[in-house]
């Protein structure tokens, strides 16, 4: 009964979300202000039912109902609860409808804290957002029902879930995943009925950029999250790969870093109108884009979804509706004309353009790369692989090139800036970064240039954010009210630099640090790596609720003092047989140490063992916490909970004439 | 070029890309071109793996055997590996071809891991995984006594797939080739 229950609720919001796109637009193009105030009942009314469709969902897969197909491929009575739940999105139908929860969500979301908005601007948004929840729900009914059933035939025990998926970073990588890939529907929603309305000014970039922010940090967390699963549960200490499913949350990443700071300019400065909107649309097409590939099987990936050629072809032509239909908008309505507002070669509308360019060729080189195969595969020119290579060639590059501007992004005026302020400014900061690029690598075994080049720019990076607030600070009576009257934004930013330079540093010192055996080990073997002495002290059996594993126990000892204890696990999981390596990790902030279990080998009890020390490594996920935090905290800015600016009561004024 | 024509650009490019998109739903990337089935392995002349001399196509030739595309930077061929050690316990011939790797890497991986192969091909640049249509590693190709490509499976050769497809062809292959 219950699945029922979710099937007609789902059927329910479909019918909602058609109405909500269909009657406030009307309402807007014939200022009917009765049909303009639904959508804000609407969107709650969609979340709802989504809401009570998930959850009916939820509660099959939590009672073990397997007549509910995609609860029978997907659970297992053994499943922990905890697993039990997360596997609702641990498969295409569910993810699926997590996407259009999070969406609703986004929606009832903006219906309710838009107070501010003008009727007329606010009823285009939920309307584009409603339109959107029509194509994703209409894909469930029509494609991938979550609700299908298995009678008669219900098996008697579920095919469990996938067992990498079983793994607490993976219970919230999606819902933070999808956070971020739906968010930026606000975005998009507000530039599309920006295009619409014809109104592409300062007001209309504020209300974006919360929300892209908000968007950018939970995707920011999602990617972050997956790059950490990869590195403990695939076993073999590697954090990203380039493949298809993970660029798919990384373009539209990129693009969002891009559309937040050409928003800055577009608000403080007017400038950038027709190109922000651009890449509004940008973020949220690489969004849908992600959905297509991942999920159409054009594309071969370690983490493809099971695919279908008739959901491909609904997505393609949904992705066409949307993506088409929005460039087709922009096309007839951008303002074409040069805007009025100047600026000088230096200032910081032009590091912001500089942001933008590289931010842009970074998307398209990752587009390019991943859809390359494709395109030659369609062209008839055969099959080809991109692999990191490829992508690792072209976009440290491309980073490195960005480091050296971004430090004079916080330090720079708009309109008008000067290079010899700059110098005055950053002299110090400069010296200061080159020496620490000189001496910090010295404090590690052997010299690297590549590390010195990265702690360079970091702390380029670092001081000149320092340098900036020193700035803005000294003023100040005491530092405390300086400190104080910094506003949110300004800390947003600062975080976000800084998690940027803290993820650079990272990044480089355990690609060049990391040291790697691989060798056979047998009881009572002792080996030494990085300074650390690792011993196998025994090989013991564990049962736990869903699989039996073999588990190494590790003793590792640095000048003789025992550091850590590490219990590394190859399991076998019981209802698909499926072998599973769970490596273990003692962690820190300046090494990990990282121990998996490879195969036996021979009958001794030897067993292939795969030693990592791994530098600094968790610095590139601090530093995306950070960025994340950098993108939750201008939020909190005053200037975006304005009750009635200017430029609104103006709006409101437009309504009326009109 | 009028400001008005530029905006269109971006549409332009999406249309062409969704073309490409629409193009690619009826492709499988898992599916090998019908063009090198039943074709004879392309020449080549390549390091082997861990030692100075070279090995070429005719070194191949001979016997039905497995050539098995994989690398120590791919995913699934850690999966893969134990079957393969299995495959060729049973006595069944397999070249490995070390798809754009270093040398070292695939060294300490065989040592780690176990070697299952006869020889391994060293295809640094992966020139001859070009010229097989390798489209990312592990791939499997049975090859036959003439050197003709009988078969490619791309993914994971586990049980299943070893036992219902790779080894009834193998067998039947040096049926054959033991009657002739």
């Amino acid at each position: 009964m219950i699945p029922e229950i979710g099937h007609f609720a789902l059927i329910i919001a479909f019918c909602l979300s058609i109405i909500l796109a269909v009657i406030p637009s009307w309402g807007a193009w014939r200022r009917n202000t009765g049909a303009m105030a639904l959508a804000p009942g609407l969107a709650v009314g969609l979340m709802v039912f989504v809401g009570v469709s998930f959850a009916c969902l939820a509660t099959a897969f939590l009672q073990d109902d397997f007549s509910v197909k995609v609860v029978a491929s997907n659970s297992n009575s053994m499943l922990p609860p905890i697993y039990k739940f997360s596997a609702v999105w641990g498969n295409h139908e569910g993810s699926l409808l997590l996407w259009a929860l999070i969406l609703s969500l986004w929606t009832a979301a903006v219906a309710l804290f838009s107070g501010q908005l003008p009727l007329l601007v606010l009823s285009r948004v939920l309307s584009v957002m409603g339109a959107v929840a029509v194509g994703f729900l209409s894909f469930m009914l029509l494609t991938s029902n979550p609700f299908a059933r298995l009678l008669p035939g219900t098996p008697a025990d579920g095919n469990d879930l996938n067992p990498l998926l079983q793994d607490p970073g993976l219970i919230i990588h999606p819902p933070l995943l999808y956070m971020g890939y739906v968010g930026f529907s606000v975005a998009f929603a507000f530039a599309i009925a920006a295009l619409l309305g014809g109104r592409l000014d300062a007001s209309w970039a504020r209300w974006s950029r919360p929300w892209t922010n908000v968007a950018w940090g939970f995707l920011s967390l999602g990617i972050m999250l997956g790059s950490w699963w990869a590195y403990y549960e695939l076993g073999w200490g590697g954090w990203w790969f380039w493949d298809p499913v993970e660029n798919a949350s990384f373009m539209p990443w990129l693009a969002g870093t891009a559309l937040l700071h050409s928003l800055a300019a577009t608000e403080k400065r007017g400038l950038f109108k027709s190109w922000t909107v651009l890449l509004a649309i940008f973020a949220f097409s690489l969004s849908l884009l992600g959905t297509f590939l991942v999920r159409s099987g054009v594309l071969t990936s370690v983490h493809a979804f099971a695919t279908d050629p008739a959901r491909g072809l609904f997505i393609l032509v949904f992705l066409a509706l949307v993506v088409g239909g929005s460039l087709t908008l922009y096309a007839l309505r951008a303002p074409a004309v040069t805007s009025r507002v100047s600026f000088e070669w230096v200032s910081r509308e032009s590091l912001i353009l500089c942001n933008n360019v590289v931010f842009l060729v970074a998307t398209i080189t990752v587009l390019f790369g991943t859809l390359f195969p494709l395109i030659m595969d369609a062209l008839g020119g055969g099959k080809y692989s991109v692999g990191p290579p490829y992508f690792n060639a072209v976009f440290v590059p491309l980073m490195a090139l960005l480091a050296p501007f971004m430090g004079l992004g916080p330090v720079s005026r708009w309109k008008k800036d000067s290079t010899r302020r700059w110098r005055q400014e950053l002299a110090l900061p400069a010296v200061v970064a080159v020496l620490c690029g000189f001496t910090l690598p010295l404090f590690n075994a052997s010299y690297n240039l590549w590390v010195a080049l990265a702690v360079a720019l970091s702390a380029w990076l670092v001081l000149g954010l320092l340098r900036d607030l020193w700035y803005r600070v000294r003023g100040a009576a005491t530092l405390a009210t300086g400190l104080r009257r910094i506003t949110p934004s300004y800390w947003g930013m600062f975080l976000a630099h800084l998690g940027f330079a803290a993820c650079v540093t990272g990044i480089v010192a355990t690609s060049q640090y990391n040291i790697e055996h691989d060798l056979k080990m047998s009881p009572g073997d002792t080996e030494q790596l990085a300074g650390y002495e690792f011993t196998f002290i025994e090989l013991v059996p564990v049962r736990g609720p869903n699989f039996v594993a073999d588990e190494a126990r590790f003793e590792i000892r640095r000048d003789g003092e025992v550091v850590a204890r590490l219990a590394p696990q190859k399991r076998r999981y019981l209802a698909t047989g499926q072998v599973m390596t769970e490596a273990d990790i003692d962690g820190g902030l300046f090494r990990d140490l990282y121990v998996a279990m490879g195969e036996p080998i021979g009958e001794g009890g030897a067993w292939a063992m795969r030693l990592h020390y791994k530098p600094m490594v968790r610095w590139m996920w601090l530093g995306a916490i950070l960025m994340a935090l950098g993108g939750f905290t201008t939020v909190l800015d005053k200037r975006y909970r304005r009750q009635r600016s200017p430029a609104i009561a103006k709006g409101a004024v437009h309504v009326a004439q009109a | 070029m009028s400001p008005r024509l530029k905006l269109f650009i971006p549409l332009i490019l999406f249309t062409g890309m969704a073309l490409f998109l629409f193009r690619g739903l009826s492709l499988d990337p898992r599916e090998l071109p019908s063009a090198l089935i039943d074709r004879p392995l392309p020449d080549f002349n390549l390091p082997v793996l861990g030692q100075e001399r070279l090995l070429q196509r005719a070194d191949l030739v001979g016997e039905p055997a497995l050539l098995n595309v994989w690398a120590t930077w791919c995913v699934s061929c850690r999966v893969e590996h134990p079957y393969l050690l299995q495959i060729a316990a049973s006595g069944v011939p397999i070249y490995g071809i070390n798809y754009k790797d270093e040398d070292a890497a695939a060294a300490r991986w065989l040592a780690e891991l176990g070697d299952p192969y006869r020889a391994n091909i060293a295809d640094r640049e992966g020139s001859l995984g070009l010229d097989l249509g390798v489209y990312g590693a592990p791939e499997t190709y049975l090859v036959d006594a003439e050197g003709v490509i009988r078969y490619r499976h791309v993914g994971v050769v586990d049980e299943r797939v070893w036992q219902t497809i790779l080894q009834p062809m193998y067998q039947q292959l040096s049926a054959s080739g033991d009657r002739g």
